[in-house]
């Protein structure tokens, strides 16, 4: 079969570096992936096009790149169900980390965020004599997390990290999780006040990039969720977005629905008055001006108790 | 056509020019709705935070409520679509986690059977309507106007619970109403990112940011104004557009339509009846623009 390649390119020893376009055509087998089309244009093409690649086996994790605007392993990606009609498909280097050349980025951000959250045991007491014993159901729960190959799709993809490159991102944060979660872990408390400032947690949009991009089914959002829920746990509940979220489910449980000015009052605090203030002065008197505003008196759902029930039922408390 | 309605809390909170806009363009569509008034709020992701088991239940409890009525769920709402699909696939998956879950409905004489369909106004728009008969009851084409659709992320993500596989087409749904109606949907890569919303209170710097980026690009790239799906992704885009620009220190006056906006302006329904004066970002240049091609 036909494909036009389209490559975004960058030579940083050119006279004047800037990223450009270029299109290789060429035929291929049915069976290729992505990975297979950059290394026949490698070999047979131009073998200036430079690309990291290794296992050719989604474990290595070296091939992660754009392919039609979306992180992805090269070599787990089959060519034929990423073209569009015409035969075309786009390849760019990762997002959100600074391209070295071609399709090769320089993971060095990425690596540092991982590092920053000390991935290793730290335990307490005397070292023990034999291994540290932990039961199989403690442990199974962290093989999807420990599947990482740390290929950076999913930084590649990260809303948040596009806006601020303070926020950890999902790898070093799903990370996090794997060693607080870990039984044989004692830090967790010290992890967990760490990871509730500013560029931890609670940063995180929940926009689902990460989750989708992620070609070993980790779920980094889930595991920053399990986070924010394991800080709250430790007591760790005065964080706004700790507070939003108790708010929001407090409104649920107290009229079915979500009362937003409730939210949007309750959760800075109400004697956080220069954030009371900023908000009223920004949207919210333009807001009433308008007639876009939820209505003051906010009226619950009918049959209400039975909402009640279930919040009881579930969550085992009045 | 008949559905079972649910408006989510922000089409009457926040966003409450959305409610009335989605009945009008559902009457003009024949779209029957019966609103599932006793609903609880989805949880948004929000709720599942703190607990997922007690978000499914209680989406499990609208589910079941369509259900007795025999119909399916409309939604207005990308978050609502998207909280309620995941919760509908786990429930869908185990069959002995949604027997436990029926347990806890069974005091109100609910039980959840894993069939309802739960479904978008946008796809409903695409899949059952159809564009023939959209394009039928067009009055004011939107023809030459540069629109930049806007999904919301629980639209789009995570598509194993979206039914894309099957439905391939929900992934270009957006641009796919806006040709329907003759308008002329404008390409940008912020239409598949977050709006922000979600970290407002949490990371306002960020939020905003997002608002500058998604609007500004949009604009760059020639849209007159920008259409979405989700109320939530309106209340940043329009609500704190100008505080973006505030912080971008540029002025940026993109108008964010609603979806049901954006059909009912091009069924020929008046502005007003869309609550199109409710907005923060005038509306103005559309309406301007589309009633002067009324004339012509």
């Amino acid at each position: 079969m036909h494909v036009t390649l389209q490559v975004k390119r960058f030579n940083p020893e050119a006279p004047e570096p800037k990223p450009y376009q270029q299109e290789y055509f060429l035929e291929v087998e049915e069976h290729f992936t992505v990975l297979d089309t950059l290394i026949k244009v490698r070999e047979e093409v131009d073998e200036t096009l430079a690309l990291r690649c290794s296992c050719r086996a989604s474990i290595c994790g070296s091939c992660a790149m754009r392919i039609n605007g979306h992180a992805a392993l090269a070599c787990k990606t089959k060519l034929s169900g990423v073209m569009d009609p015409h035969g075309h498909v786009k390849v760019e280097p990762v997002g959100n980390m600074p391209v070295i050349k071609d399709l090769v980025a320089d993971m060095k951000p990425f690596w540092d965020k991982v590092r920053a959250v000390e991935p290793w045991l730290q335990p307490q007491g005397p070292e023990p004599e034999h291994e540290y014993i932990a039961p199989n159901e403690a442990m199974i729960h962290l093989t999807g997390v420990m599947a990482c190959i740390m290929c950076g799709a999913c930084v590649s993809d990260c809303t948040v990290l596009e806006v601020d490159s303070n926020f950890l991102g999902p790898a070093a944060l799903a990370k996090a999780y794997r060693f607080v979660a870990d039984p044989r872990d004692d830090a967790s408390p010290t992890r967990l006040r760490a990871l509730e400032q500013y560029g931890g947690v609670w940063d995180c949009t929940r926009c689902y990039e990460c989750v989708q991009v992620c070609p070993k089914g980790v779920d980094p959002m889930g595991r920053i969720m399990a986070l924010r829920d394991k800080a709250v746990h430790v007591g760790l509940d005065q964080t706004i977005g700790a507070r939003h979220t108790e708010v929001f489910t407090e409104s649920v449980r107290h009229s079915g629905t979500l009362d937003e000015l409730r939210l949007a009052i309750k959760t800075p605090g109400i004697f956080n008055i220069p954030a009371q203030l900023s908000q009223l002065r920004w949207v919210g008197l333009r807001a009433m001006l308008k007639g876009k505003m939820p209505p003051i008196f906010h009226k619950s759902i009918p049959g209400l108790r039975h909402v009640r029930r279930i919040f009881e039922k579930v969550e085992g408390q009045p | 056509m008949k559905y079972a309605f649910f408006p989510g809390c922000v089409s009457r909170g926040g966003c409450p020019e959305l409610y009335p806009a989605a009945l009008k363009v559902c009457d003009l569509l024949g779209i029957e709705l019966e609103e599932l008034r006793s609903a609880s709020c989805t949880g948004a992701g929000v709720l599942q935070e703190k607990n997922r088991k007690l978000g499914d239940t209680l989406n499990a409890r609208t589910f079941a409520m369509a259900e007795r009525l025999g119909l399916p769920i409309m939604t207005i709402c990308s978050t609502c679509q998207g909280v309620m699909g995941q919760a509908k696939k786990r429930l869908d998956e185990d069959e002995k986690y949604r027997s436990e879950i029926n347990q806890i409905l069974a005091e109100e004489g609910l039980e959840y059977q894993g069939k309802v369909v739960v479904k978008h106004l946008l796809w409903i728009l695409v899949e059952e309507v159809g564009v023939e008969k959209m394009k039928a009851l067009v009055k004011v084409p939107l023809q030459g106007m540069k629109l930049a659709p806007f999904y919301g992320c629980y639209l789009l993500r995570p598509t194993d619970a979206l039914g894309f596989d099957e439905t391939p087409e929900r992934q270009t749904s957006l641009e796919t109403v806006i040709e329907a109606l003759g308008g002329d949907p404008v390409d940008f890569r912020g239409k598949t990112k977050c709006c922000g919303f979600p970290i407002l209170t949490i990371n306002e710097r960020n939020s905003l940011t997002m608002v500058a980026n998604h609007t500004l690009e949009a604009k760059g790239n020639g849209a007159e104004a920008m259409v979405t799906p989700c109320p939530l992704c309106h209340l940043n885009l329009d609500g704190f557009q100008g505080k973006a620009a505030s912080q971008r220190g540029k002025e940026i006056n993109l108008p964010i339509l609603h979806l049901p906006q954006l059909v009912g302006l091009a069924f020929g329904v008046s502005p007003k009846e869309l609550g199109m004066q409710r907005h923060l970002v005038s509306t103005d240049v559309v309406i301007t623009r589309l009633s002067a091609r009324a004339k012509g």
